[in-house]
Protein backbone atom coordinates (compact mmCIF):
# COMPACT_ATOMS: atom_id res chain seq x y z
CA UNK A 1 0.00 0.00 0.00
CA UNK A 2 1.20 3.50 -0.67
CA UNK A 3 1.96 6.10 1.91
CA UNK A 4 0.08 9.27 2.59
CA UNK A 5 0.82 12.91 1.77
CA UNK A 6 3.89 14.81 2.92
CA UNK A 7 2.19 16.59 5.81
CA UNK A 8 1.06 13.30 7.33
CA UNK A 9 4.54 11.85 6.97
CA UNK A 10 6.28 14.76 8.67
CA UNK A 11 3.80 15.05 11.52
CA UNK A 12 3.84 11.33 12.19
CA UNK A 13 7.63 11.38 12.34
CA UNK A 14 7.46 13.93 15.14
CA UNK A 15 4.55 12.40 17.03
CA UNK A 16 5.76 8.79 16.87
CA UNK A 17 8.93 9.69 18.76
CA UNK A 18 6.90 11.26 21.56
CA UNK A 19 4.54 8.28 21.75
CA UNK A 20 7.52 5.92 21.96
CA UNK A 21 9.03 7.86 24.86
CA UNK A 22 5.65 7.98 26.63
CA UNK A 23 5.35 4.21 26.30
CA UNK A 24 8.80 3.68 27.81
CA UNK A 25 7.88 6.01 30.68
CA UNK A 26 4.74 4.01 31.43
CA UNK A 27 6.72 0.75 31.40
CA UNK A 28 9.50 1.99 33.67
CA UNK A 29 7.19 3.58 36.27
CA UNK A 30 4.88 0.58 36.37
CA UNK A 31 5.31 0.03 40.08
CA UNK A 32 4.67 3.67 41.01
CA UNK A 33 1.85 4.94 38.78
CA UNK A 34 -0.95 3.17 36.92
CA UNK A 35 0.27 1.38 33.85
CA UNK A 36 2.78 -1.40 33.87
CA UNK A 37 4.09 -3.76 31.24
CA UNK A 38 0.96 -4.43 29.20
CA UNK A 39 -0.19 -0.85 28.74
CA UNK A 40 3.31 0.42 27.98
CA UNK A 41 4.00 -2.37 25.50
CA UNK A 42 0.79 -1.68 23.61
CA UNK A 43 1.62 2.05 23.43
CA UNK A 44 5.09 1.34 22.01
CA UNK A 45 3.50 -0.93 19.39
CA UNK A 46 1.09 1.90 18.57
CA UNK A 47 3.99 4.21 17.75
CA UNK A 48 5.40 1.73 15.23
CA UNK A 49 1.98 1.08 13.71
CA UNK A 50 1.54 4.82 13.19
CA UNK A 51 4.80 5.00 11.24
CA UNK A 52 3.90 1.99 9.09
CA UNK A 53 0.48 3.41 8.24
CA UNK A 54 1.84 6.84 7.35
CA UNK A 55 4.73 5.75 5.16
CA UNK A 56 3.11 2.78 3.48
CA UNK A 57 4.49 -0.69 3.23
CA UNK A 58 6.42 0.09 0.03
CA UNK A 59 8.95 2.07 2.06
CA UNK A 60 9.84 -0.88 4.28
CA UNK A 61 11.74 -4.09 3.83
CA UNK A 62 8.94 -6.30 5.13
CA UNK A 63 10.85 -9.54 5.51
CA UNK A 64 13.46 -7.94 7.73
CA UNK A 65 10.84 -6.09 9.78
CA UNK A 66 8.83 -9.17 10.65
CA UNK A 67 11.99 -11.16 11.37
CA UNK A 68 13.18 -8.41 13.73
CA UNK A 69 9.92 -8.12 15.63
CA UNK A 70 9.39 -11.86 16.05
CA UNK A 71 12.98 -12.40 17.17
CA UNK A 72 12.63 -9.58 19.70
CA UNK A 73 9.47 -10.98 21.23
CA UNK A 74 10.94 -14.48 21.44
CA UNK A 75 14.07 -13.25 23.25
CA UNK A 76 11.93 -11.18 25.63
CA UNK A 77 9.72 -14.05 26.73
CA UNK A 78 12.76 -16.26 27.12
CA UNK A 79 14.26 -13.66 29.47
CA UNK A 80 11.03 -13.64 31.53
CA UNK A 81 11.29 -17.39 32.08
CA UNK A 82 15.00 -17.18 32.88
CA UNK A 83 14.33 -14.43 35.42
CA UNK A 84 11.66 -16.57 37.04
CA UNK A 85 13.99 -19.58 37.14
CA UNK A 86 16.82 -17.54 38.63
CA UNK A 87 14.84 -17.15 41.79
CA UNK A 88 15.00 -20.93 42.23
CA UNK A 89 18.68 -20.57 43.04
CA UNK A 90 18.81 -17.29 44.92
CA UNK A 91 16.64 -15.85 47.65
CA UNK A 92 13.55 -17.68 48.71
CA UNK A 93 14.14 -20.75 46.51
CA UNK A 94 10.64 -20.76 44.99
CA UNK A 95 9.67 -20.23 41.36
CA UNK A 96 8.74 -16.56 40.70
CA UNK A 97 10.00 -15.39 44.07
CA UNK A 98 11.06 -11.82 44.64
CA UNK A 99 14.76 -12.06 45.34
CA UNK A 100 16.21 -8.60 44.76
CA UNK A 101 16.24 -6.16 47.69
CA UNK A 102 13.24 -3.93 48.05
CA UNK A 103 14.33 -0.34 48.48
CA UNK A 104 12.20 2.29 50.13
CA UNK A 105 8.73 2.45 48.68
CA UNK A 106 8.04 5.17 46.17
CA UNK A 107 11.42 5.52 44.49
CA UNK A 108 12.33 4.27 41.05
CA UNK A 109 14.73 1.55 42.18
CA UNK A 110 12.43 -0.34 44.50
CA UNK A 111 10.11 -3.35 44.63
CA UNK A 112 12.75 -5.96 43.91
CA UNK A 113 12.32 -7.82 40.66
CA UNK A 114 9.04 -6.19 39.55
CA UNK A 115 10.57 -3.40 37.36
CA UNK A 116 12.59 -6.01 35.45
CA UNK A 117 9.44 -8.05 34.83
CA UNK A 118 7.69 -4.91 33.59
CA UNK A 119 10.46 -4.17 31.07
CA UNK A 120 10.61 -7.65 29.60
CA UNK A 121 6.84 -8.12 29.43
CA UNK A 122 6.55 -4.68 27.80
CA UNK A 123 9.04 -5.61 25.08
CA UNK A 124 7.24 -8.91 24.53
CA UNK A 125 3.79 -7.33 24.17
CA UNK A 126 5.10 -4.69 21.76
CA UNK A 127 6.78 -7.35 19.62
CA UNK A 128 3.68 -9.56 19.55
CA UNK A 129 1.27 -6.80 18.51
CA UNK A 130 3.70 -5.57 15.86
CA UNK A 131 4.11 -9.12 14.49
CA UNK A 132 0.35 -9.54 14.15
CA UNK A 133 0.02 -6.26 12.29
CA UNK A 134 2.98 -6.93 10.00
CA UNK A 135 1.65 -10.39 9.12
CA UNK A 136 -1.60 -8.75 7.99
CA UNK A 137 0.27 -6.12 5.91
CA UNK A 138 2.45 -8.80 4.25
CA UNK A 139 -0.61 -10.84 3.37
CA UNK A 140 -2.36 -7.90 1.77
CA UNK A 141 0.79 -7.01 -0.18
CA UNK A 142 1.41 -10.48 -1.54
CA UNK A 143 -2.17 -11.25 -2.44
CA UNK A 144 -2.71 -8.04 -4.34
CA UNK A 145 0.13 -8.71 -6.73
CA UNK B 1 -22.63 6.19 40.65
CA UNK B 2 -25.40 3.77 39.65
CA UNK B 3 -27.16 6.44 37.60
CA UNK B 4 -24.04 7.45 35.66
CA UNK B 5 -23.03 3.92 34.82
CA UNK B 6 -26.60 3.05 33.85
CA UNK B 7 -26.70 5.95 31.37
CA UNK B 8 -23.41 4.92 29.77
CA UNK B 9 -24.59 1.31 29.62
CA UNK B 10 -27.72 2.50 27.85
CA UNK B 11 -25.57 4.13 25.15
CA UNK B 12 -23.48 0.99 24.87
CA UNK B 13 -26.56 -1.19 24.39
CA UNK B 14 -27.92 1.11 21.68
CA UNK B 15 -24.54 1.08 19.92
CA UNK B 16 -24.35 -2.71 20.14
CA UNK B 17 -27.84 -3.17 18.68
CA UNK B 18 -26.95 -0.84 15.81
CA UNK B 19 -23.68 -2.72 15.20
CA UNK B 20 -25.61 -5.94 14.68
CA UNK B 21 -28.12 -4.50 12.23
CA UNK B 22 -25.96 -2.22 10.12
CA UNK B 23 -25.99 -2.89 6.39
CA UNK B 24 -22.49 -1.58 5.81
CA UNK B 25 -19.69 -3.49 7.49
CA UNK B 26 -17.58 -0.38 8.10
CA UNK B 27 -20.42 1.22 10.08
CA UNK B 28 -20.70 -1.94 12.17
CA UNK B 29 -16.99 -1.84 13.03
CA UNK B 30 -17.17 1.83 14.01
CA UNK B 31 -20.26 1.14 16.14
CA UNK B 32 -18.22 -1.44 18.01
CA UNK B 33 -15.96 1.46 18.94
CA UNK B 34 -18.87 2.99 20.86
CA UNK B 35 -19.01 -0.03 23.15
CA UNK B 36 -15.24 -0.11 23.62
CA UNK B 37 -14.75 3.57 24.38
CA UNK B 38 -17.84 3.69 26.62
CA UNK B 39 -16.17 0.96 28.62
CA UNK B 40 -13.14 3.26 29.10
CA UNK B 41 -15.37 5.92 30.68
CA UNK B 42 -16.92 3.29 32.95
CA UNK B 43 -13.48 2.16 34.09
CA UNK B 44 -12.50 5.74 34.92
CA UNK B 45 -15.67 6.20 36.97
CA UNK B 46 -15.00 2.98 38.86
CA UNK B 47 -11.51 4.12 39.99
CA UNK B 48 -9.53 1.72 37.78
CA UNK B 49 -6.94 3.83 35.86
CA UNK B 50 -4.75 0.85 34.92
CA UNK B 51 -7.62 -0.81 33.10
CA UNK B 52 -8.62 2.41 31.34
CA UNK B 53 -5.14 2.83 29.81
CA UNK B 54 -4.98 -0.78 28.62
CA UNK B 55 -8.53 -0.78 27.25
CA UNK B 56 -8.15 2.43 25.25
CA UNK B 57 -4.93 1.33 23.55
CA UNK B 58 -6.14 -2.22 22.87
CA UNK B 59 -9.46 -0.96 21.49
CA UNK B 60 -7.66 1.37 19.06
CA UNK B 61 -5.41 -1.43 17.82
CA UNK B 62 -8.40 -3.77 17.42
CA UNK B 63 -10.29 -1.16 15.39
CA UNK B 64 -7.29 -0.58 13.12
CA UNK B 65 -6.95 -4.33 12.44
CA UNK B 66 -10.68 -4.75 11.78
CA UNK B 67 -10.86 -1.78 9.41
CA UNK B 68 -7.83 -3.14 7.56
CA UNK B 69 -9.66 -6.44 7.07
CA UNK B 70 -13.03 -4.92 6.16
CA UNK B 71 -11.78 -2.34 3.64
CA UNK B 72 -10.34 -5.11 1.54
CA UNK B 73 -13.66 -6.82 0.86
CA UNK B 74 -17.14 -6.13 -0.39
CA UNK B 75 -18.34 -4.20 2.70
CA UNK B 76 -21.89 -5.30 2.12
CA UNK B 77 -23.86 -7.85 4.02
CA UNK B 78 -25.88 -10.29 1.99
CA UNK B 79 -29.63 -9.84 2.19
CA UNK B 80 -31.40 -12.37 4.36
CA UNK B 81 -34.97 -13.10 3.21
CA UNK B 82 -37.33 -12.43 6.09
CA UNK B 83 -39.47 -15.53 5.93
CA UNK B 84 -41.08 -17.83 8.46
CA UNK B 85 -37.90 -19.70 9.39
CA UNK B 86 -36.05 -16.63 10.54
CA UNK B 87 -39.11 -15.45 12.49
CA UNK B 88 -39.34 -18.78 14.30
CA UNK B 89 -35.59 -18.62 15.03
CA UNK B 90 -35.89 -15.17 16.54
CA UNK B 91 -38.87 -16.17 18.72
CA UNK B 92 -37.04 -19.25 20.02
CA UNK B 93 -33.99 -17.08 20.77
CA UNK B 94 -36.14 -14.67 22.79
CA UNK B 95 -37.73 -17.47 24.79
CA UNK B 96 -34.29 -18.86 25.67
CA UNK B 97 -33.11 -15.40 26.64
CA UNK B 98 -36.10 -14.96 28.97
CA UNK B 99 -35.16 -18.21 30.67
CA UNK B 100 -31.52 -17.12 31.05
CA UNK B 101 -32.65 -13.79 32.49
CA UNK B 102 -34.75 -15.56 35.12
CA UNK B 103 -31.79 -17.69 36.20
CA UNK B 104 -29.56 -14.62 36.31
CA UNK B 105 -32.00 -12.90 38.66
CA UNK B 106 -31.70 -15.86 41.00
CA UNK B 107 -27.92 -15.86 40.73
CA UNK B 108 -27.40 -12.25 41.84
CA UNK B 109 -29.70 -12.46 44.86
CA UNK B 110 -26.81 -12.81 47.27
CA UNK B 111 -24.64 -10.06 45.85
CA UNK B 112 -24.13 -6.93 47.93
CA UNK B 113 -25.53 -3.76 46.37
CA UNK B 114 -23.15 -1.63 44.35
CA UNK B 115 -20.46 -0.11 46.54
CA UNK B 116 -20.90 -2.20 49.66
CA UNK B 117 -18.37 -4.86 48.72
CA UNK B 118 -16.50 -6.54 51.57
CA UNK B 119 -12.90 -7.49 50.82
CA UNK B 120 -12.90 -11.22 51.09
CA UNK B 121 -9.83 -12.84 49.64
CA UNK B 122 -8.10 -9.59 48.84
CA UNK B 123 -7.81 -8.63 52.51
CA UNK B 124 -4.38 -10.21 52.79
CA UNK B 125 -3.33 -8.77 49.43
CA UNK B 126 -4.17 -5.19 50.36
CA UNK B 127 -2.94 -5.09 53.95
CA UNK B 128 0.44 -6.78 53.57
CA UNK B 129 1.13 -5.71 49.98
CA UNK B 130 3.39 -2.75 50.61
CA UNK B 131 5.81 -4.58 52.92
CA UNK B 132 5.71 -7.86 51.04
CA UNK B 133 6.22 -6.64 47.50
CA UNK B 134 7.55 -3.12 47.94
CA UNK B 135 5.52 -1.67 45.07
CA UNK B 136 3.24 1.30 45.57
CA UNK B 137 0.90 0.29 42.74
CA UNK B 138 -1.24 -2.47 44.24
CA UNK B 139 -2.50 -3.89 40.94
CA UNK B 140 1.06 -4.34 39.62
CA UNK B 141 2.08 -5.92 42.91
CA UNK B 142 -0.80 -8.39 42.75
CA UNK B 143 -0.14 -9.15 39.06
CA UNK B 144 3.59 -9.73 39.28
CA UNK B 145 4.10 -11.10 42.76
CA UNK B 146 1.01 -12.80 44.15
CA UNK B 147 -0.42 -13.89 40.78
CA UNK B 148 2.67 -14.22 38.64
CA UNK B 149 1.53 -17.46 37.01
CA UNK B 150 -1.44 -15.70 35.42
CA UNK B 151 0.89 -13.11 33.92
CA UNK B 152 3.14 -15.81 32.51
CA UNK B 153 0.13 -17.55 30.97
CA UNK B 154 -1.06 -14.31 29.40
CA UNK B 155 2.35 -13.58 27.89
CA UNK B 156 2.40 -17.08 26.41
CA UNK B 157 -1.10 -16.61 24.94
CA UNK B 158 -0.07 -13.37 23.24
CA UNK B 159 3.08 -15.02 21.90
CA UNK B 160 1.03 -17.94 20.55
CA UNK B 161 -1.42 -15.57 18.86
CA UNK B 162 1.47 -13.79 17.12
CA UNK B 163 2.93 -17.09 15.90
CA UNK B 164 -0.51 -18.28 14.82
CA UNK B 165 -1.18 -15.13 12.80
CA UNK B 166 2.25 -15.48 11.16
CA UNK B 167 1.52 -19.10 10.23
CA UNK B 168 -2.03 -18.53 8.99
CA UNK B 169 -1.13 -15.60 6.77
CA UNK B 170 1.71 -17.20 4.90
CA UNK B 171 1.37 -17.40 1.15
CA UNK B 172 3.07 -20.14 -0.73
CA UNK B 173 6.02 -18.53 -2.42
CA UNK B 174 5.44 -18.31 -6.11
CA UNK B 175 8.27 -15.88 -6.66
CA UNK B 176 11.52 -17.03 -8.13
CA UNK B 177 14.35 -16.49 -5.68
CA UNK C 1 -28.88 -4.04 41.16
CA UNK C 2 -30.12 -2.57 37.93
CA UNK C 3 -26.55 -2.07 36.70
CA UNK C 4 -25.98 -5.81 36.85
CA UNK C 5 -29.14 -6.42 34.84
CA UNK C 6 -28.09 -3.92 32.18
CA UNK C 7 -24.71 -5.64 31.91
CA UNK C 8 -26.51 -8.92 31.36
CA UNK C 9 -28.68 -7.31 28.68
CA UNK C 10 -25.48 -6.27 26.86
CA UNK C 11 -24.28 -9.88 27.14
CA UNK C 12 -27.56 -11.11 25.66
CA UNK C 13 -27.28 -8.65 22.75
CA UNK C 14 -23.85 -10.13 21.97
CA UNK C 15 -25.18 -13.67 22.27
CA UNK C 16 -28.03 -12.86 19.89
CA UNK C 17 -25.47 -11.60 17.39
CA UNK C 18 -23.35 -14.75 17.59
CA UNK C 19 -26.37 -17.02 17.09
CA UNK C 20 -28.34 -15.31 14.35
CA UNK C 21 -25.91 -13.38 12.14
CA UNK C 22 -24.47 -14.93 9.01
CA UNK C 23 -21.59 -12.59 8.35
CA UNK C 24 -18.25 -13.55 9.89
CA UNK C 25 -17.31 -9.98 10.79
CA UNK C 26 -20.61 -9.52 12.65
CA UNK C 27 -19.93 -12.72 14.61
CA UNK C 28 -16.49 -11.41 15.62
CA UNK C 29 -17.99 -8.07 16.70
CA UNK C 30 -20.65 -9.83 18.82
CA UNK C 31 -18.04 -12.01 20.51
CA UNK C 32 -16.13 -8.87 21.45
CA UNK C 33 -19.30 -7.26 22.84
CA UNK C 34 -19.90 -10.30 25.06
CA UNK C 35 -16.37 -10.01 26.45
CA UNK C 36 -16.80 -6.30 27.24
CA UNK C 37 -19.92 -6.94 29.28
CA UNK C 38 -18.11 -9.50 31.43
CA UNK C 39 -15.23 -7.08 32.07
CA UNK C 40 -17.68 -4.46 33.27
CA UNK C 41 -19.54 -6.74 35.65
CA UNK C 42 -16.29 -8.00 37.20
CA UNK C 43 -15.05 -4.49 37.96
CA UNK C 44 -18.50 -3.45 39.22
CA UNK C 45 -18.51 -6.21 41.82
CA UNK C 46 -15.23 -5.00 43.29
CA UNK C 47 -16.18 -1.34 43.68
CA UNK C 48 -16.35 0.16 47.20
CA UNK C 49 -18.10 3.45 47.95
CA UNK C 50 -15.73 6.35 48.75
CA UNK C 51 -12.80 4.06 47.92
CA UNK C 52 -9.61 5.35 46.34
CA UNK C 53 -7.81 4.03 43.30
CA UNK C 54 -5.40 1.27 44.36
CA UNK C 55 -2.19 3.36 44.50
CA UNK C 56 -0.83 3.59 48.03
CA UNK C 57 0.07 7.07 49.21
CA UNK C 58 3.06 6.69 51.54
CA UNK C 59 2.47 9.95 53.38
CA UNK C 60 -1.03 9.34 54.72
CA UNK C 61 -2.38 6.67 57.05
CA UNK C 62 -4.43 3.61 56.14
CA UNK C 63 -7.22 4.29 53.65
CA UNK C 64 -9.98 2.30 52.02
CA UNK C 65 -8.93 1.09 48.56
CA UNK C 66 -11.04 -0.36 45.80
CA UNK C 67 -10.57 -4.11 45.49
CA UNK C 68 -7.47 -4.69 43.30
CA UNK C 69 -8.05 -8.39 42.63
CA UNK C 70 -10.81 -8.13 39.97
CA UNK C 71 -8.82 -5.36 38.29
CA UNK C 72 -5.79 -7.62 37.92
CA UNK C 73 -7.95 -10.38 36.43
CA UNK C 74 -9.64 -8.03 33.95
CA UNK C 75 -6.23 -6.66 32.89
CA UNK C 76 -5.21 -10.17 31.85
CA UNK C 77 -8.56 -10.76 30.17
CA UNK C 78 -8.37 -7.60 28.02
CA UNK C 79 -5.09 -8.68 26.45
CA UNK C 80 -6.43 -12.19 25.87
CA UNK C 81 -9.45 -10.67 24.12
CA UNK C 82 -7.09 -8.81 21.78
CA UNK C 83 -5.28 -12.06 20.93
CA UNK C 84 -8.57 -13.87 20.19
CA UNK C 85 -9.91 -11.08 17.98
CA UNK C 86 -6.63 -10.88 16.05
CA UNK C 87 -6.66 -14.62 15.31
CA UNK C 88 -10.31 -14.44 14.23
CA UNK C 89 -9.53 -11.62 11.82
CA UNK C 90 -6.62 -13.60 10.34
CA UNK C 91 -8.96 -16.56 9.73
CA UNK C 92 -11.61 -14.25 8.24
CA UNK C 93 -9.29 -12.65 5.72
CA UNK C 94 -7.98 -16.06 4.71
CA UNK C 95 -11.50 -17.34 4.12
CA UNK C 96 -12.38 -14.26 2.08
CA UNK C 97 -9.42 -14.79 -0.23
CA UNK C 98 -10.47 -18.34 -0.93
CA UNK C 99 -14.27 -18.17 -1.14
CA UNK C 100 -14.83 -14.46 -2.00
CA UNK C 101 -17.56 -14.12 0.62
CA UNK C 102 -17.96 -13.69 4.37
CA UNK C 103 -21.24 -15.62 4.57
CA UNK C 104 -20.83 -18.73 6.69
CA UNK C 105 -23.61 -20.67 5.01
CA UNK C 106 -22.08 -20.21 1.58
CA UNK C 107 -18.69 -21.26 2.92
CA UNK C 108 -20.23 -24.36 4.42
CA UNK C 109 -21.85 -25.31 1.12
CA UNK C 110 -18.85 -24.74 -1.11
CA UNK C 111 -16.19 -27.34 -1.09
CA UNK C 112 -12.99 -25.60 -2.28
Amino acid sequence: MEGMSTIVKKVSQLVAGLIFMYGIYIILHGHLTPGGGFAGGAIVAGAFILLILAFGSSALNLKKEVAGSSNTESVAILLVVILALMSLFLGAKVFFGNFLPKGEAGTLLSAGVIPLYNIFIGIEVAGAILTIFLALVIFKEESSK
Amino acid sequence: MELQISIILGFMIIGAIYALHAKDLLSAVIAMGIVGYGLVICFLLLKAPDLAIVQIVVETITLVIMVAVVLDSTREEEKVPFDRTSLVNTLVAFVVFAGLFYFFLHAIEDLNPLGKHTLGMAESYVIGALEHTGSVNLVTGVLFDFRAYDTLGEAVILYTAALGALTLLRMKGKKTD
Amino acid sequence: MIVYLLCFVLFLVGLYGVITRRNLIKIAISLSIMEFSIFLILVLIGYIDQGLAPIVNTNSGPEIYVDPLPQAMVLTAIVIGLATTAMLMAIAIRLYRKYKTFDIREIKNLRG
